[in-house]
């Protein structure tokens, strides 16, 4: 019974991640319109672009490969598989040890290396210029991500998130200056991962200033939907992270009742919300970068990684 | 009897290099010779895993009537030696079944079949020895075989110069091992592993054999700076042969160096790991950053073996400063990432190398620039490739993953080590590991998309055929292996326990038994992955989306010609390149690394001739280190030139001069 009940738990997490992802993109936007005094649409409207993306026919090129068609369903299934393992109205759910947070990053890394593959597929020079950049952009965003897990996981003494999370919840962590540097560290890799300014822009319809839009040119249909849902959760994943880690109030945990699902799922909310909206007002308060400034970006990133994962390695002894 | 049975193998497979060298000319020989090494190598194999599985740490002991009189030959089977006997043999069956159609189109077998089998039977033989005059006879015997290989096309321009840079660098390996072995053995001159174990060396002479072993097991595995023959000479040779040398042979040179280190060289000092993971995670880097420039296929996943190394050294580097400390389990974590890491390696790059062996049949072109779109017309290698590509850039659920996450629990209990050093040295040495893991993904995003994706960019990419039978066959084997080493890791690693047990006597928590085959190196709530469970997620998630999907919403389908913003340009030319694709990577790490420069020459207003891009990339560790070397040992032949044409007078009075400085040098000796 009590099986059947994490099970069931589990699955709600799989299904609010899915579910809620959309939104998270809606609100981001609208508050963006909002800031530059549009009215922007509804905060439904991801809801309804991916409804008509999936009824309306894919058009594929006529030199794409089975690659090409196989390659939205893999995105998504990794960062749906990645986005569920963390935890974001609960914590220590039943599935949550089949990956602690390295499984999760290289989760998302085989997400992008199926993309960036689908980006070359049909041969035109817009995907290759996309696919180029994304996995340059990745090879600095990845290793600073493992230096912040790195960071986390010698706090915590586990890369379990369901561990970590417990162990920022105990109360005895007070201020830390590692855990200080691995969040600058990682909200600069959430804003390169998921393709916001200054690194890249999500709205742009400049064809030389696209990276991640460039490489889904070619995507049409359904396709698409699964790319654009993909990229929605990939968002969600990184806000539930930074708030799962740095700010776990409110989260349910293993066996609790049902009132505490509902605060956890009302914080959660909450959290989604106000990450959306910072994430709306940095965007906006902020211009793009050159491609080329973004290696230093991300070189920050990484350093300011490995500056809060060498300070445990000294500190443990002192 | 297991050893001898094995034993019978080596001499079953040195037959057949005579069979290959008597019958080389005749139409029946190829798929005779290799089917012959095909059957051998899959009984040791059998045997080797037989021992690994079943009997353990138990070590046998054979000596043959064979070598220096009345010493003997001395053989011996552990858990260590059984484990990396697995990997050269699976290797082995693998390209003997990928040849078995690969060979049909050798142009000159004769210059394969008779050292084929040779090079098999003296990577057996490296690792059964157990006195240093078999180990070194079998090492030199694996070095001049493959020599041999490289040099079987040797019209082909370039090769005749990889063939050379090799055997220097070979030669050059065996004396630093030669002199290892010289200072292990002592003054008593017992040159027997076990005598050695014996006596552990004084700390400065096992400080000194350290290093001769990095240099001479580094120098055949390519540790950065001694890898520059690697890439010349694993593509020279044929496909399955650069398969052999890139993804088994430099294992054997892993476990020379596992051997001596961990196991004849006594207790490590803490400081030893500094000087393998400072080289190690200079190799990583190094070695994928050069993987990412090149555009030769083969080329670039030589390259890429060195960075590969690089990761299973990072891995012995910890096991060796945990050892030093006294901390067994972790140690045994970082020595079964790190042999973990062998046996993936010796998976997909194997794979990795008959998919370029297949295209090199189907197209004849090694040269990235000219493929693409191969997708279409070889199907079959397109899948393995893509399964190996995404292997070896560690990304879950395959099998690359399960040993980088290993090698990266075991950097993160390194916390415990008391020194600064490694303080250090440790969470830098994991920052470039993290740093090689993603730069590999880029690597071979490059590599995979740029051969199999897109379309074709000349005539005959755009008119090859999928490959024969029996090398499609080896190409998915290994696929498949990769996938189940990486959804049941757990297998993987309690084989593992033997050769870890061997060397550390210690080893890992047991894996099988544990809840949904979840694998829990160190203890629950510390760190866990399941590769299974990711899978299946991934398997379900995927295909459940696309039924619903396809039943619910729309499955119509339009081909058309593609977008590419409204202007797209029917020149296959316009594509991405390799070129173009590694640009930024060459922007944002190359200028200082490699000196890169780019240089356009645009034509003058009105001529319409084409603008061209000509791009550098320097090998620094060849111009600094390599060609002074180089040309100082020219020199110093031109100097001495002059000593080849005497009269015989001067000859004879330099014999004599050379006599007396010798006896004067004895007599004065203390």
């Amino acid at each position: 019974m009590a099986l059947i009940l994490d099970i069931a738990i589990q699955g709600a997490q799989m299904a609010v991640v899915l579910a809620l992802a959309p939104l998270l993109t809606g609100i981001v936007r609208k508050v963006k319109a909002r800031l530059l005094r549009r009215r922007g649409p509804s905060i439904v409207q991801p809801y309804r672009d991916l409804l008509r993306l999936l009824k309306k026919e894919a058009i594929v090129a006529d030199t794409a490969s089975w690659l090409f068609r196989v390659a939205p369903y893999m995105v998504f299934a990794c960062t749906w598989v990645a986005a569920a393992l963390v935890p974001s109205f609960a914590s220590g759910l039943i599935f949550s040890w089949s990956a602690d947070l390295i499984a999760i990053v290289a989760l998302i890394g085989t997400a992008r290396f199926m993309l960036a593959l689908a980006g070359l597929d049909v041969g035109t020079s817009f995907g290759g210029i996309g696919s180029s950049r994304e996995v340059l952009f990745a090879s600095l965003a990845e290793p600073a991500m493992i230096m912040i897990v790195f960071t986390l996981s010698l706090l915590a003494g586990s890369t379990q998130l369901s561990s970590v999370i417990g162990y920022m919840l105990a109360g005895e962590v007070g201020l830390r200056v590692s855990l200080g540097l691995a969040l600058v560290a990682l909200i600069l890799v959430s804003i390169a991962e998921n393709a916001r300014i200054p690194v890249d822009n999500p709205a742009t319809h400049l064809e030389l200033t696209m990276v991640h839009e460039a490489m889904v040119l070619e995507y049409s249909g359904r396709h698409l939907a699964m790319i654009e849902l993909a990229a929605s959760l990939k968002l969600l994943l990184y806000l539930s992270l930074i708030a799962a880690i740095f700010a776990p109030w409110g989260m349910a945990s293993a066996g609790s009742g049902p009132a505490d699902y509902a605060i956890g799922a009302a914080a959660y909310l909450a959290k989604l919300t106000v990450g959306g909206l910072l994430l709306a007002v940095f965007e906006t308060s902020i211009a793009k970068m050159r491609v080329f400034r973004v290696p230093e970006f991300l070189g920050a990133a990484l350093m300011l990684g490995l500056l809060g994962t060498v300070l445990l390695f000294v500190s443990r002894s002192l | 009897m297991i050893l001898s049975a094995i034993l019978a193998m080596v001499a079953a497979l040195l037959a057949t290099g005579i069979v290959g060298l008597v019958a080389a000319r005749s139409r029946a020989a190829t798929p005779i010779v290799y089917g012959a090494c095909l059957l051998v190598t899959a009984a040791a194999l059998a045997l080797a895993l037989d021992h690994l599985l079943r009997a353990g740490t138990g070590a046998l002991t054979a000596t043959l009537p064979l070598g220096i009189p009345w010493l003997g030959a001395h053989f011996r089977l552990d858990g260590l030696s059984a484990f990396f006997l697995v990997v050269v043999n699976l290797g082995a069956a693998m390209a003997s079944l990928f040849a078995l159609g690969y060979g049909r189109h050798e142009t000159a077998p004769e210059r394969v079949l008779p050292f084929f089998p040779l090079f098999l039977a003296g990577m057996n033989l490296v690792v059964l020895a157990d006195d240093a005059f078999v180990f070194l006879l079998s090492w030199e015997f694996m070095s001049l075989s493959s020599w041999a290989l490289v040099l079987a096309h040797h019209r082909e321009e370039g090769n005749t110069r990889a063939a050379l840079v090799y055997i220097v660098m070979a030669s050059f390996g065996t004396l630093a091992l030669l002199l290892a072995f010289g200072l292990l053995a002592g003054p008593e001159g017992s040159y027997g592993f076990d005598a050695m174990r014996a006596h552990a060396p004084t700390p400065a002479v096992a400080a000194v054999t350290l290093g001769l072993v990095l240099l001479g097991a580094g120098s055949k595995a390519g540790i950065v700076p001694l890898h520059a023959w690697l890439p010349l000479a694993h593509p020279a040779a044929p496909s399955h042969v650069s398969a052999l040398m890139s993804g088994v042979m430099t294992k054997v040179a892993v476990y020379a160096f596992i051997r001596v280190v961990f196991d004849l060289l006594g207790p490590p000092v803490w400081w030893w790991s500094v000087v393998v993971l400072v080289l190690a995670g200079i190799t990583c880097v190094m070695g994928v950053l050069y993987a990412l420039m090149q555009h030769d296929l083969k080329r670039l996943l030589a390259y890429h073996t060195v960075e590969n190394i690089g990761i299973i050294f990072v891995g012995l580097g910890l096991a060796l400063a945990f050892r030093a400390n006294g901390i067994a389990w972790a140690a045994a974590l970082a020595m079964t990432a790190a042999l973990f890491h062998v046996f993936n390696h010796s998976l997909f790059k194997s794979l990795l190398f008959f998919g370029s062996g297949a295209v090199l049949t189907a197209t004849g072109e090694r040269d990235m620039e000219h493929l693409g779109g191969l997708i279409h017309r070889m199907p079959r290698t397109a899948f393995a490739f893509l399964i190996g590509s995404a292997a070896i850039s560690a990304l879950p659920p395959l099998n690359g993953f399960v040993s980088e996450w290993l090698t990266f629990q075991s950097v993160l209990v390194s916390p415990t080590l008391p020194q600064w050093g490694l303080k250090f040295l440790v969470p830098a040495v994991g920052a470039l590991l993290a740093l090689s893991a993603a730069l590999a993904a880029a690597c071979f995003v490059k590599a995979f998309g740029v051969t199999f994706l897109g379309r074709p960019r000349s005539a005959q990419a755009a008119s090859a055929h999928e490959v024969d039978g029996a090398s499609v066959a080896a190409m998915l084997a290994l696929a498949m292996l990769c996938l189940l080493a990486g959804i049941f890791p757990g297998v993987v690693i309690d084989a593992l326990a033997a050769p870890v047990t061997a060397v550390l006597g210690s080893q890992m928590a047991v894996q099988l038994y544990m809840p949904w085959l979840t694998l829990v190196p160190l203890g629950e709530g510390r760190s866990s992955y399941n590769g299974l469970m990711v899978f299946l997620f991934i398997a379900v998630s995927a295909l459940g989306a696309a039924a619903v999907i396809h039943r619910l919403a729309s499955h119509a389908l339009r081909r058309a010609p593609a977008w590419d913003c409204g202007f797209p340009e029917p020149s296959p030319a316009t594509q991405y390149t390799a070129g173009s694709f590694a640009q930024p990577f060459r922007r944002v790490f190359g200028t200082k690394l490699f000196a890169a420069s780019e240089r356009v020459t645009m034509p003058a207003p009105g001529d319409l001739g084409p603008a061209r891009i000509e791009i550098s990339v320097r090998d620094l560790i060849w111009d600094w280190m390599y060609a002074p070397i180089a040309s100082a040992v020219l020199r110093i032949a031109d100097l001495l030139n002059p000593l080849q044409f005497q009269t015989v007078r001067r000859y004879l009075s330099l014999v004599f001069g050379a006599l007396v400085v010798l006896l004067l040098v004895l007599a004065l000796w203390p």
